[in-house]
């Protein structure tokens, strides 16, 4: 994290296009040129103090996750004295804490997949024709975005304890669809406007049948488009606590909610709250890693 | 564009419309089944017509709880939507360091909601985390569980370290879809910095900055978490947005009737500002010919 702010100025001259002109180097003047840098820089600067504000309290937790419990609450120090992973080792070696990890992942990888599923052909539908109330349809499945989960928490519980769900992975995969199906429908509505319609046509000319056309031809088109709206559907998910908390007791217990229990019923442990926090953040940034490109045309719903 | 009328495609739609059904209207019609009836305990229910809504709309709790959740949406709204075009417009366009961005700014947005307010919480402890420790060490009192003003500037800086990349991606992706020759039109008039960010950059990220702002409105009124880890609501009940009541209302007291009839109002009034900013957006939408 460091190295961002140090090597920041330095990189800029070669690395960094003008912040505002997207202009060719060939045009610009030589009295341009100075005024140019200077501007240059100070996007370096203020990006390198965003990144700065963004990455401390994450470097923070990671200081903390590496210290031992009686260094975090007896010295104050900018890094760990006394490097340990022994935190780490709780975790990973104690099946009540590391399930909730498999726990989350096992939920969260059936939610993307139910959402996906479903919101693929009626993204289609959206796109490509206009039938009776669609329009009315689409609002109504973002007010199901916009609903407050605390409003849900409740009635959620009973009707899943009704139909014996309470406590498995796919109440909480189901449950989280709430918010998911109408985001991925969103997205993929976004994505698949910007696929011209005559494909459609020259694929049915062609003798494809309908299911055909849309897993040969059509899906690969928006494959980006699929991946985004995995990845939002994944992220949602993997950030939710209220719903997968209140659904959830021992056997699919994600780790978010493992986290807020053990800690306040064993004391603070401080040090193995920060590694357990710090292990939470792992696999979203594999997954953005993966989807940095499309990350902010997916985060535009696929409309720019 | 112009779609083929086709009653077929309901067909297509089935599938999400069973799911949401199942997710989505069944719960909901619980909710509005508690909040016209009165229990006593055990399984029994009493009509209670309209009477929740009548003791909710004279309750000074809902209200209080209203006006710091406006408030606070308000507030985090002024702060990240200007601060994201900001740091858009200083993000590099592409190479190396754009994906490094990229990937470092999202970073916040795939941490768990209670990691976040972990993250916090620990970070402005006096003891034990480097904002409060440095602010101490400067003379500024600061402690986010008694203080008042604590409290509410610890739960902002949180949401604005929290969401802010969000505006900025989304204010990033509007800026790249951008053609050259709209630049280069700019430099042949010598237009001056403003003037190219007020007349071609602010219009061209208005569809995807209304999209902002529409999540952004919708995620902060829903906000429950990170305030709830951070400072559980208090000092008092200076940070107790709505869903903090309406949880320690739902599940904490189970007061059913009282809590189906605030979860409806809040429902609402979600709604209502939504419906708002969908139709503005859609009528943009149609302008631009999407």
């Amino acid at each position: 994290m460091t190295d961002i702010r140090t090597d920041a100025p330095g990189r800029t001259h070669d690395a960094i296009p003008g912040a505002v002109t997207a202009s060719p180097a060939a045009t610009t003047t030589e009295a341009a040129r100075p005024r140019r840098a200077a501007r240059v820089n100070g996007s370096a600067i203020v990006m390198g103090l965003y990144l700065l504000f963004l990455m401390l309290p994450i470097y923070w937790l990671l200081n903390m996750s590496l210290k031992t419990n009686s260094e975090i609450l007896s010295t104050f120090s900018l890094w760990p004295q006394n490097l340990t992973l022994a935190n780490y080792e709780t975790i990973l070696t104690d099946a009540s804490w590391y399930m909730g990890y498999v726990n989350s992942i096992i939920y969260v990888t059936l939610n993307t997949v139910i959402s996906i599923t479903v919101a693929l052909p009626a993204a289609y539908a959206f796109s490509r024709y206009s039938f009776m109330g669609d329009k009315h349809l689409f609002f109504w499945l973002l007010t199901n975005r916009m609903a407050p989960p605390a409003v849900f928490a409740l009635p959620f519980f009973q009707l899943y304890s009704s139909v014996g769900l309470f406590d498995t992975h796919i109440a909480v995969a189901l449950a989280h669809t709430l918010f998911n199906v109408p985001l991925a429908v969103w997205i993929l509505e976004g994505f698949m406007r910007g696929v011209p319609r005559e494909i459609d046509e020259t694929a049915y000319i062609d003798g494809y049948s309908f299911p055909r056309f849309f897993v040969r031809i059509f899906m690969p088109l928006i494959a980006s488009g699929i991946g985004v709206a995995a990845f939002f559907c994944f992220m949602f998910s993997w950030v939710e606590l209220l719903l997968s908390r209140t659904l959830t007791s021992v056997e699919a217990k994600p780790i978010a909610a493992t986290m807020t229990r053990t800690v306040s019923a064993s004391g603070l442990d401080w040090g193995v709250l920060a590694a357990a926090g710090v292990l939470t953040i792992v696999p979203g940034a594999l997954v953005i890693y993966f989807v940095r490109n499309y990350i902010a045309k997916g985060f535009a719903l696929g409309r720019v | 564009m112009n779609k083929t009328i086709n009653q077929k495609a309901w067909f297509l739609v089935l599938p999400v419309l069973v799911l949401v059904a199942f997710s989505a209207v069944i719960p909901l019609m619980t909710v509005v089944n508690y909040s016209v009836q009165d229990t006593f305990g055990g399984n029994q229910f009493f009509w209670a017509g309209l009477e929740w809504f009548d003791e909710l709309l004279h309750s000074e709790r809902m209200w209080d709880a209203l006006g710091r959740q406006l408030a606070f949406s308000a507030i985090i709204l002024a702060i990240e939507v200007p601060l994201g075009i900001f740091v858009a417009l200083n993000m590099p366009k592409k190479g190396f360091w754009a994906s490094l961005c990229l990937v470092l700014m999202s970073l916040p947005l795939l941490i768990p909601w209670n990691v976040v307010g972990t993250i916090w919480q620990i970070f402005g402890r006096v003891d034990i985390g480097l904002l409060g420790h440095t602010l101490d060490k400067l003379g500024i009192s600061y402690n986010y569980t008694q203080d008042f003003l604590a409290a509410w500037a610890t739960v902002i800086v949180m949401d604005v370290w929290h969401w802010t990349s969000l505006v900025a991606l989304l204010a990033y992706a509007g800026l790249q879809s951008i053609p050259d020759a709209y630049y280069q039109a700019a430099k042949i008039d010598q237009a001056s910095r403003w003037k190219v960010f007020r007349y071609i950059e602010l219009p061209k990220m208005q569809g995807v900055l209304m999209i902002a702002i529409l999540l952004r409105f919708m995620d902060s009124f829903m906000i429950y978490t990170e305030p709830f880890v951070v400072t559980g609501g208090g000092p008092g009940n200076a940070t107790t947005f709505l869903s903090i009541d309406l949880v320690k209302m739902a599940l904490g007291q189970f007061d059913l009737g009282p809590a189906a009839a605030f979860s409806l109002m809040y429902f609402l009034v979600i709604l209502l500002i939504s419906w708002v900013f969908y139709t503005v957006m859609t009528n943009l939408d149609k302008r631009d010919g999407l």
